[in-house]
């Protein structure tokens, strides 16, 4: 077997017991980049000589007797968002083509002290505003399952990297189901945590209060163990928590014995295929057979969501991507006659579509005269969703819902069709929009071949609760979760 | 027609925190361009602000200053523009819910009282500085002010003259410093305003049409701005035309002001709380820490002055601009030895005189009060003159003597008694016989040369008031 192959929690075991190197370990996944990749295109940058640097750096601190901590040496990739000294990030926009950032963001510093190796930057939907990763500027990811069909968005390469194993793990954002949608389609594992508990210190932002970092792996250790290492309190991000972390674990077979999981009826609605349906039904069968106790629940605002979502997350995000003007770095029109014409070109010929469409929705939702009845509305049904999960979790541990409606669209299929990709959303921007923890946890392939996702959603800061269901799940399922997909 | 001015001031005070305060960066003037900036107050993608809470701090130290209302459970919010001198293209400010609200503060205009509300005080971030120069056609931007913290502070529409703007500017600028929160510096722009004026006729209370005025950056200019723009809007008026509202730019060197936009190009800047910060949450014992703090301010004691020593204004305004004048002041008094008429001259006068000399501060001529109270009590009480006063107030600084024990061991005491100063004009009598004729002859002035020579030959210790008693009765009686 490669060790490309491997999960990260395998080999960082083959590490530790110097079964092989990070330096063979990098190698492994840059021959499969360069094997794939063409048909992946899951990267923005690939990052090779330094990955091997770093890689021997790590060895060699190994060799000479150096404690190192658990993801030492493992190959990671992340998402073209966040910010890496010295390394280009440019949200897959013509906007931030060449640019550069002079620091890292504070999950980079967290990675570096714990030793990963990083491989390169992940492919998304233009600054995270997509469902398919099609509005970037650069190239289309596709889905390793089948290239005709979308990996997901917006961290699209993120997801597909780490199924075509090009990456052990990766990181992604999530805003409205960035991580959790693309997960989903690709058939692996993604965490969308508890907002404030990763810092966004170096996330480029799309809408500050709901954009949240979190990792993507093939088996639930991993995932546990990129989170264990990126999350924590963060001076420079006056929204992160201050609080202690445990140590996370991971749940076994019996873990979900007495365990109440909420099924919320709404989700189950909103155009969910019958396919997805069923799996995701399955699971929760087979989490009953083992224990858990079902039960239906009602979370009345749901169908409202959506609507609250886009209002918000626009209305952010035409503040947030105000900075990128042409004055101070990124792309600037080459002629402009003044002021006025330089920030109109630069922002013209700078901005995708999809961007374009969001900050003109948030622009005018804030408007004076319309902001009370959009952005104010908005912002009180988000208090009537956190309302409603509150009084949810008083009587459930968890919620079981699908991730997606469907599984993942063939290319270009929802392209010029702005409102039914929106719809993708339908299931994730709850938990957004709440605040909470959810994971997206593969549960079987569709007829088409295609992987379908499961969402778990805990109350805040209770990933614990989605560690021990994720992991009794894939410790009930006889295949492995998430098999690199054959390319 | 007569008409009134009805003013409003938006003042800006850049806050002498050590930090800015969104980032760790000095707050520091005068240094070369860009180099006290970094990712965050430049906005780069991904960075996010922080609070510094000093700034809160002092914003609250003014409010309780300006007897405003403290709202301790506050916001920030996002005002959107595009200009190259603004990174983020959003200035991080207060909207709807202010730090400080319904505050006011009183004025002395000429001797009396007025009261001019505070309608709030907030928070917010300073921007960029735009350079030109000739080596380029572009402009450059200075990032270094990015972020330096401000407080905006906006009075209702309570001035009805110049004179009242101009006393309301120097009242916050005195408190500002009294607070030791701002270095109000003029010329640094640390301290800036934007003046809203309209004109109604006199005695109507039906508010016209304001225009504001931007880029007024000294008081005079202010001054200046405010007659401008209320001679334009009466003229107006007077030919049959309407005011409409607009905001205009004010040029202090050609004397006029020029309009900027008007009330339809008013820019939308779509207002939304601050996503990357927090609730501003203060407790009753942080605000009531910082109110107790508030020292007496220069603006109460001016007008405590006035109304318990019967003090001029300037001479009390003098008092009270300096801490420690000021406390000199009232530690003499409280001795209850000497009148505050003849503390307030001396502070002002002869010690204000030896601070000049020497370049130091009140603090550096270690004056004890109670030193001050017995040798100003000593001069009204006749013990010694003026004149011999001042000597031994030199000798004060010399040694750690009382000035009693100086008095005495230079015999400076004065000579009142009679018999000894009969003799003096005796002698002085017969010395100048002229003088003698010349004041009995009308030239009443020769009595004032008398009075010298006894002085002088008293070696100054003679009580002049006693020896010119003397010589003219001897001068009647011959």
């Amino acid at each position: 077997m490669e060790l490309y192959n491997q999960t990260a929690a395998s080999l960082a075991k083959m590490l530790q017991n110097k079964e092989c190197s990070s330096v063979e370990a990098t190698q492994s996944v840059l021959d499969r980049i360069a094997a794939v990749e063409d048909t992946v295109g899951a990267f923005v940058t690939v990052t090779g000589e330094e990955a091997l640097r770093r890689a021997k750096e790590i060895d060699d601190r190994r060799a000479a007797g150096e404690e190192l901590p658990p993801l030492a040496g493992v190959p990671v990739a992340i998402k073209d968002n966040i910010c890496t000294k010295d390394v280009k990030t440019t949200c897959s926009s013509k906007m931030l083509e060449n640019f550069v950032p002079p620091y890292n963001a504070t999950v980079m510093e967290r990675l570096n002290r714990e030793g990963t190796v990083m491989v390169g930057k992940l492919n998304m939907d233009e600054f995270a505003m997509g469902s398919s990763c099609e509005t970037s500027y650069f190239k289309k990811t596709k889905n390793p399952h089948n290239p005709e069909y979308v990996p997901g968005g917006s961290s699209g390469g993120s997801a597909a990297a780490v199924a075509a194993g090009e990456a052990f793990v990766s990181l992604g954002s999530d805003t409205g189901g960035s991580i959790r949608l693309p997960a989903s389609y690709c058939g692996v594992i993604g965490l969308k945590p508890t907002y404030g508990s990763v810092s966004r210190y170096g996330l480029v932002a799309f809408a500050s209060s709901l954009d949240q970092i979190g990792p993507f792996g093939r088996c639930v250790a991993d995932v546990a163990m990129t989170y264990s290492a990126i999350c924590g309190h963060d001076p420079y991000d006056a929204t992160s928590a201050n609080r202690a972390y445990p140590q996370f674990t991971v749940g076994g077979a019996g873990d979900m014995k007495g365990k109440v999981i909420g099924i919320p009826k709404e989700y189950f609605g909103l155009g969910v295929s019958a396919e997805v349906h069923d799996r995701v039904m399955k699971a929760a069968e087979l989490f009953e057979k083992n224990g858990a106790v079902l039960k239906e629940v009602s979370l009345p605002s749901t169908p409202y969501a959506l609507s609250a979502y886009y209002i918000i997350s626009s209305a952010e995000a035409s503040s947030n991507l105000a900075r990128f003007d042409g004055v101070k770095y990124g792309y600037r029109t080459p002629e402009f006659e003044n002021l006025t014409d330089l920030y109109e070109k630069t922002r013209s010929e700078g901005f995708g579509d999809e961007v374009k469409r969001r900050i003109l929705l948030g622009t005018f939702v804030l408007s004076s005269g319309y902001y009370d009845a959009y952005y104010k509305r908005a912002k009180l049904l988000q208090k009537q969703i956190q309302q409603e999960f509150s009084e949810t979790f008083s009587s459930c541990d968890l919620l079981l819902t699908p991730t997606g409606t469907d599984t993942a669209f063939r290319l270009g299929e929802k392209e010029s069709d702005p409102l039914s990709m929106y719809a993708n959303d339908i299931c994730t921007v709850t938990v957004n929009i709440a605040g909470l923890p959810a994971i997206s946890v593969p549960c079987g392939n569709a007829a088409n071949g295609l992987p379908v996702g499961m969402q778990l959603i805990a109350p805040k800061f209770e990933e614990q609760r989605l560690f021990t269901a994720a992991g009794c799940y894939e410790a009930l399922t006889e295949q492995p979760l998430c098999p690199v997909a054959s390319l | 027609m007569n008409y009134e001015m009805v003013i409003g001031l938006e003042v800006h005070a850049e806050l002498s925190t050590e930090t800015k305060i969104y980032c760790s960066c000095k707050n520091e003037f005068g240094f070369e361009v860009n180099t006290r900036c970094c990712p965050i107050c430049t906005g780069m993608p991904g960075t996010l602000p922080t609070l510094n809470e000093k700034v809160v701090e002092y914003a609250v130290k003014m409010g309780c200053a300006l007897h405003c209302d403290i709202n301790q459970v506050c916001k920030q919010d996002r005002k959107n523009y595009f200009y190259p001198d603004l990174p983020k293209a959003y200035q991080i400010s207060q909207f709807d819910i202010p730090l400080c609200e319904h505050g006011y503060v009183d004025v002395l205009v000429d001797g009396k009282e007025k009261r001019i509300g505070v309608t709030r005080i907030h928070i917010e971030e300073d921007a960029g500085k735009l350079l030109h120069n000739d080596s380029f056609a572009g402009s450059l931007v200075d990032f270094n002010r990015c972020g330096v913290p401000l407080i905006e502070i906006v009075s209702e529409p309570d001035m009805r003259s110049p004179q009242e703007a101009k006393a309301y500017l120097e009242t916050i600028r005195s408190i500002l410093q009294y607070l030791d929160i701002s270095d109000c510096k003029m010329q640094e722009g640390s301290i800036r305003c934007d003046v809203n004026v309209s004109v109604m006729k006199a005695g109507s209370n039906e508010f016209g049409t304001r225009c504001e005025m931007k880029n007024v950056n000294s008081f005079s200019g202010a001054v200046r701005a405010i007659e401008y723009e209320a001679k334009r809007q009466i003229e107006v008026l007077e030919a049959g035309g309407v005011i409409e509202q607009e905001t205009r730019k004010w040029d202090d060197a050609k004397g006029e002001s020029i309009p900027l936009r008007s009330k339809e190009d008013a820019q939308d800047y779509r207002y939304f709380p601050e996503p990357d910060l927090q609730t501003i949450v203060l407790t009753d014992e942080f605000v009531e820490n910082i109110r107790a703090s508030i020292p007496e301010l220069p603006n109460v004691k001016v007008a405590r002055y006035l109304r318990d020593y019967g003090l001029q204004q300037i001479d009390a305004e003098q008092l009270a601009d300096d801490p420690q004048k000021a406390a000199l002041f009232e530690e003499v008094l409280a001795e209850k030895k000497c009148t505050p008429k003849s503390v307030c001259n001396w502070i002002l006068g002869d010690i204000a005189k030896l601070m000049n000399e020497k370049n130091c501060t009140l603090a550096d001529l270690s004056i004890k009060a109670s030193s001050l109270a017995s040798l100003l009590s000593m001069i009204e009480s006749g013990a010694i003159s003026n004149a011999i006063g001042k000597k031994v107030f030199d000798l004060m600084q010399e040694s750690d003597k009382s000035p009693e024990e100086i008095v005495k061991e230079n015999g400076f005491a004065q000579i009142s008694d009679e018999g000894a100063l009969l003799e003096i004009v005796k002698t002085v009598l017969t010395a100048n016989e002229k003088s003698v004729s010349d004041y009995r002859g009308g030239k009443t002035n020769a009595l004032g040369f008398l009075v010298g020579q006894c002085m002088k030959a008293s070696k100054g210790k003679g009580n002049p008031a006693k020896m010119k008693e003397l010589l003219l009765s001897m001068i009647k009686e011959a």
